[in-house]
């Protein structure tokens, strides 16, 4: 019998209208017809409308002054500044935000999983009343109730609640002392980033050895010594600079130092003790996963408890908590956007304000949208790394 | 060698007293190690001191009823507050009098809600239930409703559409001339209607006031945006998630991006845009109402959260259906509605519920553009002069509300999911 | 050429004498829809506020009643919706409001790049400060570096900067959106001070102070730092509606002028100043110019009131606020309301 090879076959002869690929062209030409007629009929009503009502259009409006105080922001600002500028803090804001909202959630997440799992039936039950509580209610409740309570419980600047003379609770928020900016800090951050590098090959290193020689290496210490011994001897090379910044009452609030603001503390709270209960779950049911029988093995061969955890659950674990923890921390991301509703100035908040004082509606609206999407985009690309890093490797 | 005599009974030694009952239990889950001892001890501690300063604050010292903020100061918590607002938290500022029909529509949101869950009721019993559910809902919320003849002829024609598309090739004759013969009355009604030689005529439904949607508040608002979001994204994002994974490079491009870009922007974001830029997309003099426009981004956002979804359900199907039902010779139409999307659904109900459970809560966020859901209702409670200066009671009684909901639709979910894969457990 | 020349003459008078020249889409649409909606401030004592049965009461409010008794003849067919700072301008640019009554500040930007016309001012107000008494403050220029209430998306905020700015001063912004969470953020010491026009400060402390505190224990301080001419706003594109609001504003300071009030409309009608009859319609023509009954301004008087009624009754010394017509006496008492003439 003859072997047909592809593509040898003649293709039997049918009517055009039943031939599937011409049907499929045509679809989706229709398809896309549609969706240009209706983009169309969008766009031209949005210019009509623009331009009968005289609302400016364009960009420009970025270069101009934008005339309004920002109350948090970690570059320097001025109401001198552009809008651009503005925007530029609005959105720091949201990254500082974010930043450290994805790692404390996870820390406290993860820690609050692992305890519903605990032998002791008390702290399972408390984790999974927590865990309850914060699912079920929703993010924005939980910001209202956390400001309320933060800028009515504590005291104002006056009487401001004071530890050890130099840190300040008060209703502005929490002052403490920083130290003044000096050129040796620039070096200790480039100390910093090389000593982290510096860890990694060293670990790297050390995991190669083990392989050949089997010698173990105490690699986890050994990195954070460098991580944190160069920066520290930079500072010491550079005359170690301890003039700090001190914060002191002056007239109506403190000045000097550094402050973390009720808005900002409500936020993060809110954010981070909500997701924490989602996390808690996906944690949890990552370890559930695991076939007990790894952890019987395990021990079996003599590892110790942490050994375990480390070399032999966590690994597989990992594999089924990373994409539900993406989604989570993509949540986190857009979360922070309901800074607007208790004033912290985030994104959000700066580009409203703008929508407020030029009118240009649309404009705005395509950057937050594409500021938004950015931040997404790049979580979920590097999410999606690691996913793929962690993932079993079958022949 | 020393036997045990015959007929002599066994002495059956009980176990030890610590091991068993009440106290083993203490011991095995409380006192297991040193750890674990210290443990339950302090949070012990920490639980009875926290428990006693709450049931102090809320039961023993607060005011249950008083005639006005001061009198409720100095003592614990205020409940007194919520006895004299509640109906301005549970229904906005809808006409005090009218209150009822609010309170109605919601208990009959809850039962088709109820009834949606009980599994007896998955056929097409539903959609008698959400069409009349719907219909009495809306006629209590605004009182009038005015059906142009134009909306008829549309939703005929559709459904006489819709009915031959599916039933086309499963359905007797009589069934399929029927579905027709709809469609037919619809497509000719309203070319007739379009030309004029059909007058303008509407169904004018008028038993109670009318009631604008601007005044609509509380519960209802909430109840309404999620159950009405979801309902409508589901068709869409059924649409969506078969597109994604169609083989026409242009659909399924579309697809990525469109279910891409929403879930990539928050909701906030949406709600802004649609409160501020979909009048810009109307022609002039079409105004929209601030209700629907939240409603319709809402849609749009739930209809990319529910492709992915659904799209999670469908890949989980084994490919041998897919061919199965190709070898059989089915078309694309009825493969999807007769095979494939029966079981994609089966498989992602329970993550649509806690879908559902989501959109609920994110309901709260239309505070932002000045809808007055139940956040924004009970928010709006802590304004009068008079009541200030309680914001933790407020907040405490909305946040049990919600917690009810969510957490019996969050049990309904988890039973499901147990009731659906009775067959497959081992 | 004279037979065309006179034709053409009469076919222009006769344009013009029907007054429907210039009617636009949205004045067809308020009168298809058989009533104003009006977007008027969430919660101003004295401006706009609802009462618990959903009354709305204030200065800004009587002005869209005005307009509504002048178009229909009935003050009650109005439809009020409260807008937020941040909502108010989007609101009006799509159609969801037909007026913008709303405490709202004219400005050059506001005029131009927003598409909106400004009609007559209702108030002539500027910035003030308010603080607690406990901070002994005296004078605004003493606030340097302390924690200032705002709301976002007003010319509050933008003057608030200049002025510090210009002053030498640094300061720190609370912004929130919504006005009652600002009073609440300043009554509970969150910010030293609270910024907005010197009639939402007089408001303010008449009538939202929360007890135990006390309306004495706030003082506002006597700089005022800007112009706010308080004004209604109408969308670009129908000259006829903003017509006929700018002339119901005139009519109420002219019937106040010429000492027309709502007790005594009718009296007036049998007056025989020509003035006055030209005014009521009893000499009949200024209605029709402007597209509305001949009756408007009989209608307006007798259920709004003239300027100075609805001012007493809802700022002035018949309110809790109590304050002094100042800059908004008629010019003829050397203030700067100055209605231009019906005729």
């Amino acid at each position: 019998m003859a072997v047909e090879t592809l593509g040898s076959v003649q293709r039997r002869k049918v009517a055009p209208w039943n031939d599937p690929i011409i049907r499929g062209w045509t679809f989706q030409i229709v398809v896309i017809a549609l969706v240009g007629l209706l983009a169309w009929y969008l766009v031209s009503n949005t210019m009509a409308n623009l331009e009968r009502q005289k609302i400016a259009s364009g960009f420009d409006y970025l270069g101009r002054e934008a005339g309004f105080e920002i109350g948090d922001s970690m570059i320097s600002y001025s109401p001198a500044n552009t809008y651009a500028r503005a925007i530029l803090v609005g959105m720091l804001n949201t990254l500082k935000v974010a930043g450290l909202g994805i790692v404390m959630a996870t820390i406290l997440g993860t820690l609050i999983g692992v305890g519903r799992l605990s032998s002791n039936w008390l702290l399972a039950k408390i984790c999974e009343c927590y865990v309850e509580t914060f699912r079920n209610v929703p993010l924005l409740l939980w910001l209202f109730l956390f400001y309320k309570l933060i800028s009515e419980a504590f005291p104002g600047p006056r009487q401001a609640i004071s530890v050890l003379g130099s840190i300040f609770l008060s209703n502005r928020g929490l002052y403490f002392p920083v130290p003044v900016a000096d050129p040796v800090h620039r070096w200790m951050g480039v100390a910093l980033l090389v000593g982290i590098a510096g860890a990694v090959v060293l670990h790297r290193w050390a995991k190669k050895r083990q392989a050949a020689t089997g010698q173990p290496f105490p690699s986890i210490w050994a990195g954070f010594g460098l991580a944190l011994g160069l920066p520290i001897l930079v500072w010491l090379l550079g005359g170690a600079p301890a003039a700090m910044s001190w914060p002191a009452l002056k007239g109506f609030n403190f000045e000097g130092g550094t402050v973390i603001q009720p808005e900002f503390t409500a936020l993060l709270l809110g954010l981070v003790l909500y997701t924490s209960a989602f996390i808690a779950e996906i944690v949890r049911s990552g370890i559930l996963a695991l076939h007990k029988g790894q952890t019987e093995a395990a021990t079996a061969i003599g590892l110790s408890r942490s050994q375990v955890i480390r070399l032999v659950l966590l690994p597989q674990a990992l594999r089924v908590i990373v994409p539900p923890m993406t989604s989570q921390y993509l949540n986190i991301t857009k979360d922070s956007s309901l800074a607007i509703a208790i004033g912290y100035p985030d994104l959000v908040a700066s580009v409203n304000v703008t929508i407020n004082q030029t009118g240009q509606a649309v404009e705005n609206v395509l950057i937050i949208m594409a500021a938004y999407l950015t931040v997404s985009l790049s979580i979920s690309l590097f999410m999606n790394w690691y996913n793929k890093q962690i993932a079993l490797r079958e022949r | 060698m020393a036997d045990i005599p015959a007929g002599e009974q066994r002495r059956q030694l009980a176990p030890p007293v610590d091991h068993t009952g009440v106290l083993g239990w203490i011991r095995k889950n409380l006192f297991s190690s040193w750890g674990n001892g210290i443990t339950t001890i302090v949070l012990l501690a920490a639980i009875l001191w926290l428990l006693n300063w709450f049931v102090d604050w809320a039961i023993l010292r607060a005011v249950w009823t008083a005639p006005g903020g001061s009198a409720c100061r100095g003592h614990g918590a205020c409940w007194a507050l919520i006895h004299e607002k509640y109906r301005l938290i549970f229904f906005g500022t809808y006409p005090y009098e009218q209150q009822w029909r609010p309170l109605l529509a919601v208990a009959v949101m809850l039962a088709v809600l109820i009834a949606s869950g009980d599994r007896r009721m998955w056929n097409k019993r539903l959609l008698a239930i959400w069409g009349i559910g719907s219909f009495a809902t809306f006629l209590l919320m605004l009182g009038q409703i005015s059906i142009p003849l134009g909306l008829i002829l549309f939703v005929a024609l559709g459904i006489g559409g819709l009915g031959m598309l599916l039933r086309g090739t499963v359905a007797d004759a009589a069934e399929i001339n029927g579905w027709r013969a709809l469609a037919a009355v619809g497509a000719l009604g309203l070319i007739l209607r379009v030309i004029g030689v059909l007058p303008g005529w509407s169904l004018d439904i008028a038993p109670f006031s009318y009631v604008e949607t601007g005044l609509w508040g509380g519960i209802p608002v909430t109840i309404i945006l999620a159950s009405y979001g979801l309902l409508f994204a589901f068709p869409l994002g059924i649409l969506l998630a078969l597109g994604r994974r169609s083989q026409l490079p242009a659909v399924k491009g579309l697809c990525v991006g469109y279910i891409e870009l929403i879930r990539g922007v928050p909701l906030i974001s949406l709600l802004i845009m649609a409160s501020v830029m979909l009048p810009l997309f109307m022609p002039q003099g079409v105004s929209f109402d601030k209700f629907l426009r939240a409603q319709v981004a809402i849609i749009l956002f739930a209809a990319a959260y529910i492709a992915e979804i659904i799209r999670g359900g469908l890949q989980s199907l084994p490919k041998g259906q897919f061919e199965a039902a190709d070898a059989m010779g089915l078309n694309y139409v009825q493969k999807t509605t007769l095979i494939i999307l029966p079981q994609a659904l089966r498989v992602v109900i329970p993550p649509l519920v806690n879908t559902f459970i989501g959109f609920f809560k994110g309901t709260s966020l239309v505070l932002i553009i000045g809808i007055f859901d139940f956040l924004n209702a009970a928010n709006q409670a802590m304004v009068d002069p008079n009541w200030a200066g309680f914001p933790g009671e407020v907040y405490l009684f909305a946040a049990f509300v919600y917690f009810c909901f969510c957490f019996s639709m969050s049990r309904y979910a988890k039973w499901l999911e147990v009731e659906l894969n009775r067959g497959t457990r081992r | 050429m004279k037979k065309f020349s006179l034709a053409w003459a009469v076919g222009v008078a006769a344009v013009l004498m029907s007054g429907n020249a210039m009617a636009g889409k949205d004045l067809d649409a308020i009168k298809a829809r058989g009533s104003l909606i009006c977007g008027v401030p969430t919660g101003i004592a004295g401006f706009g506020v609802a009462d618990s049965q959903g009354k709305w009461t204030g200065l800004d409010v009587d002005v869209c009643r005005a307009v509504a008794a002048a178009i229909f003849g009935d003050s009650e067919k109005v439809k009020y919706t409260p807008l937020t700072a941040q909502q108010r301008f989007t609101a009006l640019q799509s159609g969801e409001v037909d007026i913008l009554s709303n405490n709202t500040t004219a400005t050059l930007t506001r005029d131009t790049a927003l598409g909106l016309d400004f009609t007559a001012v209702t108030y002539y107000d500027g910035q003030g400060f308010m603080v607690n008494k406990k901070l002994n403050v005296k004078s605004a220029k003493e606030l340097n570096g302390a924690t200032v209430c705002v709301a976002p998306g007003t010319t509050t905020e933008l003057n608030l900067a200049d002025y510090f700015r210009a002053q030498k001063m640094s300061f720190k912004p609370v912004v929130i959106e919504k006005v009652d969470e600002i009073r609440a953020a300043f009554f509970s010491g969150r910010c030293d001070v609270y910024t907005t026009d010197a009639s939402g400060l007089y408001a303010t402390r008449a009538a939202n102070v929360p007890p135990p505190a006390k309306s004495d224990d706030f003082i506002i301080l006597p700089e005022i730092i800007s112009k706010e001419p308080l004004a209604p706003a109408v969308r670009h594109g129908d000259q006829q509606f903003e017509d006929i609001v700018r002339w119901t504003q005139y009519a109420m300071l002219e019937a106040e002028e010429y000492g027309i009030n709502s007790k005594n409309v009718d009296q007036m009608l049998k007056s025989d100043n020509p003035t006055i009859k030209r005014i009521l319609g009893v000499t009949p023509g200024m209605g029709k110019a402007l597209g509305v009954d001949e009756k408007w301004v009989v209608n307006i008087v007798k259920q709004v009131g003239n300027y100075g009624e609805s001012f007493d009754r809802n700022v002035g010394a018949g309110s809790i606020l109590k304050i002094d017509r100042g800059l908004n006496k008629l010019w003829t008492q050397g203030g700067l309301q100055y209605a231009e003439p019906i005729r």
